[in-house]
């Protein structure tokens, strides 16, 4: 009984302190979302001004206004070809990296054969290289074979972050699968590749689903291939553009009109993070950690 | 694992040669399903790496033809690319920047993630929410933010609002270098902070109410307890970070612009080459700072033995 009390008495006071925790713990969460949020909120802001009042520090943009956004799509900054081009290298470069990436997973999670170590140690590795290696001899070979200004100067040099990611990925995921699926299947007189085809596959759905939504983030994000292969304004991707857009003068950079224009090429990107956030997280922690 | 070599003139047992032909029928597939991405990744990595080596020994000059009269361009292999690069000061500058931009955004990225991922460690209301927030700056691409904080750091913006100053940024120098570390701070202490929460999570609660009851402070059991087990997730995360701030090419080129000799890092450098179309000297840079990546990841996978592959080789039962 005089136990009972004393833990009773105890927890009173811890929950006592755990209050006070709480509440720090509150204004911690706090400060760690508007560490998160305050530039974005500021672009935002930013790009809702009038351009008459682009210098206004004032934390609410009044009379909100429009202006920026028309002037982002007005037709001499060629900003909506370019979400255009942004959306096809990197759509493109995801579906072709998905279809390679998926079967080097399921070899990689799934079969026994020599050298599998170091089959993933060149994709880690591979992971690794800074682009610029890259990117150097590539544009030589593409101005010898007259790629410059083409699409897949910018997928395919892409592929070369994208695969090692894919791939990482989706060995992670396949691993995770249980074993049984395909024993059953094996049981059932399928061969190791129809398991995959007809068992494993359409299980792994949400495994891929996750890996296309880094790949297409990463992809659309890419800067440095995308300013060295392409030169004219009309094959640019959204990001180049961007950091091209003039105002009247050389000088005057139109911070006003880049905000908005900012704000379009990273709304999708906000919207698949609020509503994928579990997946997104599940595979940027994948493979290292589980 | 054993490889099954099937022995010519003895008698199996009626079940080994299905299964030989199953062992081998898996391999057949392993190479079936693997030669698609490593034909690709041979050809996106493999075959530029070797070409940027090939060229940064590349020395082309220009002479007059003495039989035909007009100017040719020879070339030849050798050192000349690399003597050059390092004759030029610009290049231990833009090792130093590249140097010192890792060291201090890893510092902060690790300091401020840590936390984070603290504060974020218990469950509470609204977790969705905060995990979305938390990848905001992650999803923003480089050049987007590059050009966001070269708003907030213009001379009439919202950072000399706030303090107060009258300091011209994204200029050059020392000020230039600091807001390049802040805003690569910004985008991606959360995504140390994500990896470490991932860590934090997999430390059964059972060690905390262990220590709590042995006494030990929260003190004591973040430095014993959380510290060591949170480790093998921090050392992947830093590594991920070393590597990517080591190649900084998208974020320091647009807030702060090319040719800034406060910013310029290795890539930087040899992008502005390959603009000029000098490819020799452009390798050159690349090449250095390839093998710098590669001598900085070696170390620190030594060092602190990043267990990066260590569930992807075991075999399954």
């Amino acid at each position: 009984m005089s136990t009972l009390l004393l833990t009773r008495s105890a927890r009173r006071g811890a929950t006592g302190g755990r209050r006070g925790a709480t509440w720090a713990r509150r204004l911690g969460i706090a400060a760690v979302v508007a560490y998160c949020l305050a530039p974005f909120y500021w672009m935002l802001v930013s790009s809702l001004r009038r351009p008459a009042d682009q210098f206004s520090n004032a934390p609410l943009p009044a009379p909100v206004s429009f202006d920026n956004y028309m002037s982002a799509f007005d037709p001499h900054n060629g900003f909506g070809r370019a979400l255009v081009n942004s959306l096809i290298v990197a759509g493109i470069t995801t579906a072709v990296t998905l279809v390679v990436g998926i079967f080097a997973g399921y070899a990689l999670a799934r079969l026994h054969f020599r050298g599998k170590t170091l089959i993933l140690t060149l994709i880690i590795a591979a992971s690794m290289f800074p682009p610029i290696i890259l990117v150097v001899p590539l544009l030589r070979l593409f101005t010898d074979i007259a790629w410059i200004n083409t699409y897949q100067a910018m997928i395919i040099p892409s592929m070369s972050f994208a695969l090692p990611l894919a791939v990482w990925n989706l060995t992670a995921f396949f691993r995770q699968m249980p074993t049984e699926l395909e024993k059953a299947a094996q049981v059932d007189g399928c061969t190791p590749a129809q398991a995959f085809r007809k068992v494993m596959l359409p299980l792994a759905a949400p495994g891929v689903f996750t890996t296309a939504i880094l790949v297409f983030i990463l992809s659309w994000n890419e800067f440095l291939i995308a300013v060295s292969v392409v030169n004219e304004p009309q094959k640019m991707t959204a990001n180049v553009i961007l950091s091209l857009f003039t105002g009247a003068y050389k000088y005057d950079q139109p911070f006003g009109t880049q905000m908005a224009a900012g704000v379009v090429v990273t709304l999708p990107l906000v919207v698949a993070v609020l509503f994928f956030q579990r997946r997104i997280v599940d595979g940027l922690t994948a493979g290292g950690l589980k | 694992m054993s490889v099954i070599t099937p022995t010519p003139g003895r008698t199996a047992r009626p079940s080994r040669p299905a299964r030989t032909s199953r062992r081998a029928g898996t391999g057949g597939l392993a190479a079936a399903l693997l030669s698609p991405t490593l034909l690709v990744l041979g050809l996106v990595i493999g075959y530029p790496v070797v070409a940027a080596l090939r060229l940064s020994f590349q020395v082309s000059s220009e002479g007059i033809d003495p039989s035909t009269g007009f100017v040719s361009t020879t070339t030849h292999y050798g050192f000349g690319n690399y003597a050059a690069v390092f004759a030029d000061e610009r290049l231990l500058r833009a090792w130093w920047n590249t140097t010192s931009f890792t060291l201090a955004s890893v510092t902060l990225e690790v300091l401020i993630g840590v936390l984070m991922a603290l504060v974020m460690h218990r469950a509470f209301r609204g977790r969705a929410f905060v995990r979305a927030a938390i990848l905001v700056p992650w999803a923003i691409p480089t050049a987007i933010s590059g050009i966001l904080w070269k708003w907030i750091f213009n001379s009439q913006g919202v950072a000399n609002a706030l303090l107060d100053t009258q300091v011209l940024w994204s200029s050059d120098g020392f000020h230039a270098w600091l807001s390049v570390v802040v805003a690569d701070t910004w985008k991606t202490a959360p995504f140390v902070a994500l990896l470490v929460l991932a860590g934090l999570q997999i430390i059964p609660g059972e060690l905390y109410e262990a220590a709590r009851v042995d006494g030990a402070s929260a003190w004591r059991s973040f430095w014993r307890i959380t510290l060591p087990l949170v480790r093998p997730a921090l050392v992947v995360a830093v590594l991920f970070r070393l590597l990517d701030v080591l190649r900084m090419f998208d974020l320091p080129y647009i807030l702060v612009g090319p040719r800034k000799p406060s910013v310029e890092t290795l890539s930087m450098a040899a992008f502005h080459e390959m603009n000029n179309l000098r490819f020799g000297s452009a390798s050159a840079y690349a090449v250095v700072l390839f093998v710098y990546v590669a001598v900085v990841a070696l170390a620190f996978v030594k060092l602190f033995g990043a267990d990066l592959l260590g569930r992807g080789t075991r075999s399954e039962p």
